[in-house]
């Protein structure tokens, strides 16, 4: 039985838009290579979509094909020794650490959501609270099956194909699908882990605090943009480990809450941001040092399904950027600046340090340097000024933004910053997102 | 604990392969069957990776075993040990109604391969189960089984065959070890239904139906609406009068 394409208006987690597309869902691989030809053959391009958590236009394709994968979420091996695993690039994090956690294996890069699937996280090079130390998730990838539109699979990895293999890490689904993924996990001996937050006053303050940090192998803040002055860049720092003893569950019981459905007008506006923000800083709880089980620290957000329906019905914009270390903390602090003095709403708000690794692929988005995360609900043509101001302060440090958060950064912001020309050889001719016609083919 | 034995007829049903991930976690022995050797095999793999004690695969025709029902079951009850402990039964085809309606020859085969079929497996394993004088029987029907409705009596037919036989097991079973389940699944987002509109409240993934299924059976109950309001939502339906239900397009 082939499989079904069906007419469906997809949107990404921003829920900017809602296009319409071709989507095919197969379940088994031996489905795979004819799904791609009948998508192109309806919509003319196709693009591989996981659990689709890119919050801009990187997971979608409007008008053409989507491919989504996690109907394949089965292991292929998993080598309790050495802590190998290789599935199928539908399986979320959510999935494998069921599988890994009970035996001691955790995964050894995760971003800030479990809900992603092996394929996106590929495809996206995802960082984690762990960069400073051990890089991006592409650098504990093993090998990885591609699929391209020609019906060959060829296995890449860091010592085959490995042109291929640093053009699909971080290659944004444009390099053909990515059939399975092999990759090294870290060994753990609880499922807790320890954490310490501490308070800080201003954002120079943080630079200090992640100096002083650097062993620890998780390190992330929350920011509260809203303070001004002598507060500026106020926020929480949370340092984390995995405990070294404690139970190996893989899931908390708990109740699941979730957004059921999506308000009229924004939750997260200038009236209800500072409040909860100052509330959020100054709470008794804040500065919590103690044990955890690893979701909340690691996925305080998943807690709340669909959380991005709270920005009502026109969506959200995540901007994330990286400066190099030179400048900085000049640059951050004048990103805070203009932020705070347009009053725009920013409550997801996370600076970390990155450490000094080499990318591990062509477009991986960290880099040596500081990365700065926010959300802005959309509130059309003014949202869209102050992030075109913040693009200046980026551009003039020598910066980037990340293309999974990203829905409106301009071509030339991204031509300048990412070697699209090295990368655009490797594209798969059929293969295409309505972020790379938006930035890419200039 | 010792690992149960597990027989799948129908393994490469979204629901069957989520309800064995439950179990392979657990340390289950698996029997997976079906027709695909390759998906099954690659299912089998998933399940040992997830932790099965076992995964193997059979190979049949589960709507028209080659040589009957009572050898296809006695070469399954043999690679699966001798013994059972659950036997769930979840293979089905929606199939397309409108062709069934004008061809008597497919309406027979969807007949045969939701019905008539899964009614012999039943009654081959009950056999067996009746003699250990433990285990279980789960099969999977459906809400359409419940009431004859324009737009899929005869895949509801089939299902509502399937359901009289599973109920009446859980009668003869009542008094012994052995235990029947009999799911009722409302709509599931699987490659069956990729075909009708999705999206809202009454949809469910194969994962929750799973889990639902999994605890039933520990529970020892004997019948299953997936998700609950299906018990509400096909009561009404069930009761409804003629005259009203004769004027909805349902």
């Amino acid at each position: 039985m082939a499989v079904p394409l069906i007419a469906e208006k997809c949107a990404s987690w921003g829920l900017l838009e809602r296009p319409e597309h071709w989507v095919a869902t197969p379940q088994f691989r031996d489905e795979t290579a004819e799904a791609l030809q009948a998508l192109v053959a309806k919509g003319g391009t196709v693009l591989p979509q996981g659990l689709a958590r890119s919050y801009g236009d990187s997971c979608l394709n409007a008008g053409g094909g989507l491919l989504r994968t996690p109907r394949m979420a089965r292991c292929h091996f998993f080598d309790q020794t050495n802590g190998i695993l290789r599935a199928d690039a539908g399986l979320s994090l959510a999935e494998l650490h069921k599988i890994t956690v009970p035996q001691g294996w955790f995964v050894a890069v995760t971003p800030g959501t479990k809900f992603v699937t092996l394929g996106g996280a590929v495809a996206n090079d995802v960082h984690g609270k762990n960069h400073h130390l051990i890089g991006s998730f592409g650098h504990h990838v093993r090998a990885l099956g591609l699929r391209r539109s020609d019906g060959t699979l060829l296995e890449c990895g860091p010592h085959s194909e490995t042109d291929l293999f640093r053009a699909t890490i971080g290659g944004l689904g444009l390099t053909g699908l990515v059939e399975w993924v092999e990759i090294a996990l870290q060994p753990i001996t609880s499922s807790d882990v320890e954490v310490e937050t501490i308070r800080f006053g201003h954002v120079n303050e943080f630079f200090a605090l992640s100096a002083d940090s650097a062993a620890w192998p998780y390190t992330v803040s929350w920011i509260d943009c809203h303070g001004r002055d002598a507060n500026l860049g106020r926020g929480l720092f949370a340092r984390g480990r995995h405990a070294t003893t404690g139970p190996l569950v893989a899931q908390r019981k708990g109740l699941r809450l979730s957004v059921p459905l999506t308000p009229p007008v924004s939750l997260v506006n200038s009236l209800t941001v500072p409040a909860f923000n100052a509330a959020y800083y100054n709470r008794p709880g804040a500065t919590f040092c103690g044990r955890s089980h690893f979701d909340p620290f690691f996925y305080p957000l998943d807690g709340l399904l669909h959380w991005n329906r709270m920005y009502g019905p026109r969506g959200f914009y995540q901007y994330q950027c990286a400066l190099p270390h030179e400048g900085a903390q000049a640059a951050v602090i004048s990103l805070l600046e203009r932020i705070a003095a347009s009053g725009a709403g920013s409550f997801l708000v996370v600076l970390k340090v990155f450490g000094d690794a080499a990318p591990a692929g062509l477009l991986s988005f960290p880099r040596p340097g500081v990365t700065l995360a926010l959300d802005f609900p959309n509130l059309g043509a003014e949202t869209l000024r102050l992030m075109t101001s913040l693009d200046e302060v980026v551009m003039a440090a020598g910066g980037r933004l990340y293309p999974a958060k990203d829905a409106r950064m301009s071509a030339a912001l991204f031509q300048a910053s990412y070697p699209v020309a090295q990368f655009t050889p490797f594209i798969d001719p059929v293969f295409a997102s309505g972020f790379w016609r938006r930035v890419g083919n200039k | 604990m010792a690992s149960e034995t597990i027989l799948i007829l129908g393994a490469t049903s979204e629901v069957a392969e989520h309800y064995a991930r439950l179990q392979a976690a657990r340390g289950a022995k698996l029997l997976l069957v079906g027709r695909h050797a390759e998906r099954l095999g690659i299912i089998a793999a998933d399940l040992r990776a997830r932790g099965a004690a076992s995964a193997d695969v059979a190979l049949e025709d589960l709507a028209e075993p080659a040589d009957g029902f009572p050898a296809a079951w006695s070469r399954l009850l043999a690679q699966s040990g001798g013994a059972v402990d659950v036997l769930l039964l979840a293979y089905g085809q929606l199939g397309d109604q409108t062709k069934a309606e004008q061809d008597p020859v497919e309406a027979l085969r969807l007949l045969q391969v939701n019905g008539t079929s899964a009614c012999a497996w039943l009654l081959a394993a009950a056999r067996t189960l009746e003699q250990q004088n433990r285990g279980s029987l789960i099969a999977i029907g459906s809400v359409a089984g419940d009431r004859g409705r324009a737009s899929n009596y005869i895949y509801g037919a089939a299902k509502s065959t399937l359901a009289t036989l599973t109920l009446g097991l859980a009668h003869r079973f009542a008094a012994t070890n052995v235990k029947v389940l009999l799911v009722k699944p409302g709509f599931i987002d699987t490659k069956m239904t990729d075909g009708l509109p999705k999206g809202g409240p009454l949809w469910a993934t194969p994962e929750q139906v799973a889990a639902d299924i999994d605890a039933a059976a520990r529970k020892g109950r004997t019948e299953l609406y997936t998700p609950w309001f299906w018990a509400p939502i096909m009561l009404i339906i069930r009761n409804l009068p003629r005259l009203i239900f004769n004027k909805m397009k349902i």
